[in-house]
């Protein structure tokens, strides 16, 4: 019977009651846990994973309503069936509201009680069966440790997994952290070059003659405080991958010097004669505009040809919002077996929260928020103020914010235009809406670009 | 296997042929003799006034009390009665035992549905499903998910017509290594 792997929890302050209820719950095959008041239910629920709790509705001290709230709190999926000597609407009303999956009448009639457990017992395999093909699901969602599913970056996906193959010089293009160094590592690791090494360097946080000793090594005494004879990154990802992040950052001098071992293929330690040949396989990036610095003079030419053979760019996160229930779950998941700690997911509250803010950190700041999260979460799900999130003046309407549906939709609609940097068609898809249909709402509200939106057009 | 001693500890006068049927089961069901015992009386105290029905727990209570004699055999003692029973989270049961215990009570009351019309073949039949299935709980097995087995849960009359009188094979199976073990 799949009652076995079903845990019911009795909560009730009558003994005769605990023990009547287990006692023919326990023949059906269920495993059963009671509990004599609120106080401690909700501990047992903390401390273990329970699938049905049955609680008394008038306990002293914390009672049935109070347990069931916080039950929900602390494990969303759990079926919460209240027990009360007199049906009333009003008590009725109040559990169903709070989460509660159904109410029973004391004492049961043994059918009714029966064909409740089943019907939850029933109702949950098919909520797991439904969470194992999700998980099958994000598994195509996936490269390596990026997980999407908005169609940009499917076919960012694609187009890496096929550049990984070949040998050329990839440019990842996008936000500060947006991911450039996860699709570097997951480039790599989807390359012939996998057995190799993966070396990173960040060429924005050193000085011009450090990230020159780092690149290209030196030799003893090639400069004050070369004490020793080492070798540069190019040398030490020999057969691997080398990931420039910030090249955009490189002095003129540098971007020189970084060319010619591109076009060579081999590098000179500073103070060395002899040409070492590489073999290393690059993939630079930068969130800089670098076909604007090339108009500016700021950028060799040649050298941003030299990198841009295959550009990838990573859009970010605001303008795939789909992803973001995907990344939550995929982060949870880690930072649970990182923490050691049990976490189910976050609440739903939370997870609208994560869902409007704007990210302008990107996914790494999702990352973070989560983190505090999961360190802050006193339960087993992740609530809203565990986020520590700011409030965002003049964000999208909180539920419970009084406001006109029509006020609700023009703000909505502004700050999809904001985010598409006032892009007509990709603001009407998002939206679900033609085209023409947007441009009479912009008519209508008066709506410009001066609204708040960036430079459209650039990310195409 | 252990043997299993029967009495009526109804309130009316028993019926003969209705235990007889009922104990005939119970001894194909489990392949052990079943003994007659004699409690002293019935066990009145276990009525509650404001339910007016008998208390299975109370019962079962009274059982071990009365029924195993100080330095008999280990056994499994069965109370039939006519009096309805419930459990003080249900409005009924049909009857009652410890999960692996040595007391199990069975009622009449909830049995008699349609007797009437279809004679009293049907309360026998019934009687002994019911018998043998709270036995079959006090020998360790739970509730069984196969069809038409005898220890299927009954939460009406007719889910116990619908089984058989007998445990499925997987139950025989569970019983012959409890008798190993």
């Amino acid at each position: 019977m799949s009652n076995e792997r079903t845990r019911i929890l009795v909560v009730d302050d009558e003994e005769i009651v605990r023990e009547s209820l287990g006692g023919w719950l326990e023949k059906d095959g269920y495993f059963i846990g009671s509990a004599p008041e609120g106080a401690t239910a909700l501990e047992k629920i903390k401390a273990e994973r329970w699938s049905i709790l049955l609680v008394d509705l008038k306990m002293p001290g914390v009672d049935g309503l109070q347990v069931l709230e916080e039950a929900k709190k602390l494990q969303p999926d759990l079926a919460v069936v209240i027990m009360t000597a007199y049906a009333t609407v009003d008590t009725a009303v109040a559990a169903m509201k709070l989460g509660a999956y159904d109410y029973l009448v004391k004492p049961f009639d043994p059918e009714e009680l029966s064909m409740m457990m089943q019907k939850i017992v029933s109702q949950q395999v098919l909520v797991r069966e439904n969470a194992v093909l999700r998980q099958a699901l994000r598994k195509e969602y996936r490269f390596r440790d990026l997980v999407s599913k908005s169609p940009a970056m499917q076919s960012l996906f694609e187009l890496a997994r096929t550049a990984a193959r070949s040998n050329s010089t990839i440019l990842v293009l996008g936000e500060s952290g947006s991911g450039k160094e996860v699709l570097a590592r997951a480039i790599h690791q989807e390359s012939p070059r996998a057995e190799g090494p993966f070396m990173a360097v960040s060429c924005a946080a050193l000085t011009e003659s450090l990230l020159e000793s780092e690149l290209f090594g030196h030799e003893k005494g090639a400069f004050t405080g070369a004490v020793a004879r080492r070798k540069g990154k190019f040398e030490a990802a020999q057969g691997g991958t080398l990931f420039l992040d910030e090249v955009g950052d490189i002095t003129p001098k540098l971007q020189l010097d970084l060319l010619r071992v591109l076009e060579e293929r081999r590098v000179h330690r500073l103070g060395g004669n002899d040409a070492i040949d590489i073999d290393v396989r690059i993939v630079a990036a930068t969130n800089r505009d670098l076909r604007k610095a090339v108009q500016e003079g700021k950028f060799r030419e040649d050298l941003f040809y030299r990198l841009n053979v295959i550009p990838v760019l990573i859009p970010p996160l605001r303008q795939r919002r789909e992803d973001i229930p995907l990344l939550v779950e995929a982060f949870v998941e880690r930072l649970a077996y990182e923490m050691k700690k049990r976490l189910d997911g976050v609440s739903a509250e939370a997870m609208n929260a994560l869902m409007a803010h704007d990210w302008p950190g990107n996914v790494r700041e999702l990352r973070n928020v989560l983190e505090r999260g999961a360190v802050v979460a006193t339960g087993h799900v992740i609530q809203l103020p565990d986020l520590g999130m700011p409030e965002r003046p003049g964000a999208a309407a909180r539920p419970g914010t009084l406001a006109s549906l029509e006020e609700v939709e023009r703000r909505h609609v502004t700050a999809v235009l904001a985010n598409t940097g006032f892009n007509v068609s990709q603001s009407a898809r998002i939206l679900g809406i033609d085209r023409v249909t947007l441009y009479n709402k912009i008519k209508k509200w008066g709506l410009s670009r001066e609204g708040g939106g960036e430079d459209g057009g650039k990310d195409e | 296997m252990v043997p299993i001693f029967t009495a009526w500890i109804g309130q009316g006068p028993a019926d003969p042929a209705l235990l007889a049927h009922m104990v005939r089961h119970v001894e194909v069901a489990f392949g052990t003799k079943v003994h007659p015992w004699s409690p002293p009386g019935p066990p009145r105290h276990a009525y509650d006034p404001r339910r007016r029905q008998h208390a299975s727990g109370a019962i079962l209570k009274w059982i071990l009390e009365v029924g195993p004699a100080p330095g008999a055999r280990a056994g499994k003692f069965l109370g039939v009665t006519d009096q309805d029973l419930f459990i003080p989270i249900l409005t009924y049961v049909f009857g009652e035992a410890q999960l692996s215990g040595a007391a199990a009570v069975v009622s009449t009351a909830r049995l008699l549905e349609d007797v009437d019309l279809f004679g009293p073949r049907l309360l026998a039949e019934r009687l002994a499903k019911e018998a043998v299935h709270e036995l079959g709980h006090a020998f360790g097995l739970r509730h069984c998910a196969t069809p038409r087995c005898v220890m299927g849960r009954s939460s009406g009359v007719r889910d116990v017509d619908e089984k058989g009188p007998v445990p499925c094979e997987e139950c025989r199976g569970r019983l012959e290594q409890q008798e190993g073990a």
